[in-house]
């Protein structure tokens, strides 16, 4: 890699120790996949939670953070594995809250924002077209990429804390205009109505390209989806797929036409999601038992919007007493969700509304051993699908459906 | 008596190491694949199901899953849990960063193909700066 002064004198140790190995990671990474030069990116978005990092990654933190690492650029961080106020009602031992209280701790010594969210895009560094980032949690990514047309490859979390520290990152990947055409277009005849529709849509496609290095383009919808929409699609095609990036032609900004977003390139593959496709994927997540053991609404956390459909769907309803009704959303939504009332619906009729998490990184196996879970009912496709190799039965639906499943004690079909 | 084969790719990631092969025909995540307490292929529908990847020269062909293999990888590693190196048909950034925290060697986009003749329990020397896997085969000796 070409090196200008500023990243020459980085590595020769002028900014600091903890500079000067976060430097050296980024060039190793850079070399490998023969970036030329580094680009100066707006914000850093870490994925740290407990379950991952283990003790040594924790330690790996501390230490940055002891030998002076700090973020010269907005960094915030993924949702944690324990909820500080509620972990006692869900059984998390205190180990679990002690490591994630070592995390926030060493994120703060960095000058991280310690804001355990997934939907940082949404409301604390919206992403803008063109702008470079070095954002970890794949959803995050993929949202950043391809609804706002900004710049970043998959960052783990020793990388995106590195990028966070020297304000750059190696230009190779999705900073680079080649690796943003499209390389296969996926004509979709199925018509999403709800949310999870299109998270089934992002399954579906998800399951027939799967390689980090492609990139699809959407053809055929004639609906303009909301960012709600988005959220889903993306969260599920980059889980299913490992894709950091998606092109909806008529609808996100490098993609005004199928021809633009191949850059005049037309893709040379081609296949077609059927008019029956959405329902295909729901009938591949089948209930083990008609009654669920619990329905949750997460991954990635809910928006304000979100909550609120909830609320209103179950509003002067009870959750069946056999059914655990759990929601995820981060802190500052929480608030507001509290203040506007949602909270109190939601809680009237027997749900739970946690911050500061996701609920698949809950050392979620555990609990579920502990609670005797299985039958998990959710509108999320991308939840849906991480929670199968934690020992859950997982059952996809639309969201309407998932609050009657809550309310009733059963699956409707 | 023994058959050699050289793979060349571009500059891969760590020292150079020898050890046995262990060859998959699936993909790999750290987080979602196995055990990390004991680096066994738990995801009951891998064609390596069961088996242990410690200290074994591993052969994938994708790298797969989300962001959290960056940290799993290092994790591994501290605890004395982990490959000896580890071989893509093609792989992603992840993998990539999670081996350069871990000073893990990786290689990826050999030549020739390497899942076409190299089978698990072949010995294999990686020398990832040198962008060169060496694969010596035991060849059972003919009884004519």
């Amino acid at each position: 890699m070409q090196l200008n002064e500023a990243e020459q004198a980085l590595l020769d140790g002028k900014g600091g120790e903890a500079a000067r190995r976060a430097i050296e990671m980024q060039i190793k990474v850079g070399d490998f996949f023969q970036a030329e030069r580094f680009v100066v990116v707006s914000s850093a978005h870490v994925m740290a939670d407990s379950e991952a990092l283990g003790e040594a990654g924790i330690r790996f933190l501390e230490e940055l953070a002891d030998l002076g690492g700090r973020c010269s650029v907005p960094t915030t961080i993924n949702p944690r594995g324990a909820d500080f106020v509620h972990f006692q009602l869900l059984g998390q031992p205190e180990d679990v809250v002690a490591r994630e209280r070592r995390i926030v701790a060493a994120f703060e010594n960095l000058g991280a924002l310690a804001v355990n969210t997934c939907i940082n895009y949404e409301s604390i560094t919206p992403p803008r077209f063109g702008e470079h980032l070095a954002w970890g949690d794949t959803g995050t990514v993929i949202f950043a990429n391809s609804v706002a047309g900004a710049r970043s490859n998959f960052e783990g979390g020793p990388v995106a804390i590195a990028a966070a520290i020297t304000g750059r990152t190696p230009a190779y990947g999705y900073h680079l205009d080649q690796q943003r055409q499209a390389t296969v277009t996926v004509e979709i005849q199925a018509t999403p109505r709800e949310p999870s529709d299109w998270g089934a849509i992002g399954c579906w496609v998800g399951r027939q390209v799967s390689d980090y290095w492609q990139v699809p383009a959407l053809t055929g919808l004639r609906i303009q989806p909301s960012i709600t929409e988005l959220k889903q699609l993306g969260a599920s095609l980059a889980s299913y797929g490992s894709l950091a990036m998606f092109h909806l032609v008529g609808v996100t900004p490098e993609a005004p036409t199928l021809a633009s977003a191949g850059n005049g390139h037309e893709p040379t593959q081609r296949i077609v999601m059927p008019p029956d496709g959405i329902q295909q994927v729901y009938r591949s997540f089948e209930p083990e038992h008609e009654q669920p053991d619990l329905v949750v609404f997460s991954a990635p956390q809910l928006s304000l919007v979100e909550i609120r459909r909830i609320a209103d769907l179950l509003d002067g309803r009870k959750v069946n007493p056999n059914v655990q009704l759990l929601l995820t959303t981060n802190h500052a939504y929480r608030s507001l969700a509290e203040r506007l009332g949602f909270v109190t619906r939601i809680e009237q009729a027997g749900g739970l509304v946690l911050d500061d998490v996701c609920f698949y990184i809950l050392h979620t196996r555990e609990l579920g051993q502990r609670h005797g879970w299985r039958t998990l009912v959710t509108d999320s496709a991308k939840l849906a699908n991480i929670i199968a190799g934690y020992g859950y039965n997982p059952v996809l639906r639309p969201t309407a459906v998932c609050v009657e499943a809550a309310v009733s004690g059963r699956l409707p079909w | 008596m023994s058959r050699e084969f050289i793979f060349r790719s571009h500059p891969g990631i760590g020292p150079v190491v020898e050890g046995e092969a262990l060859v998959s025909q699936h993909g790999f995540s750290a987080r979602y694949d196995m055990n990390r307490d004991t680096g066994v292929i738990s995801r009951e529908t891998h064609d390596l199901y069961g088996q242990s990847v410690v200290d074994k020269i591993c052969f994938f062909t994708t790298a797969k899953g989300g962001v959290a293999t960056a940290w799993a990888l290092y994790d591994m590693k501290m605890r004395g849990v982990c490959p000896k190196a580890l071989i893509f048909g093609t792989t992603n950034p992840i993998m990539v960063q999670g081996a350069v925290l871990a000073d893990l060697a990786l290689m990826d986009r050999l030549e020739p193909d390497p899942f076409a003749i190299v089978e698990t329990g072949d010995h294999v020397r990686v020398e990832p700066a040198a962008g060169r896997v060496v694969v010596t085969k035991q060849q059972v000796d003919s009884p004519f």
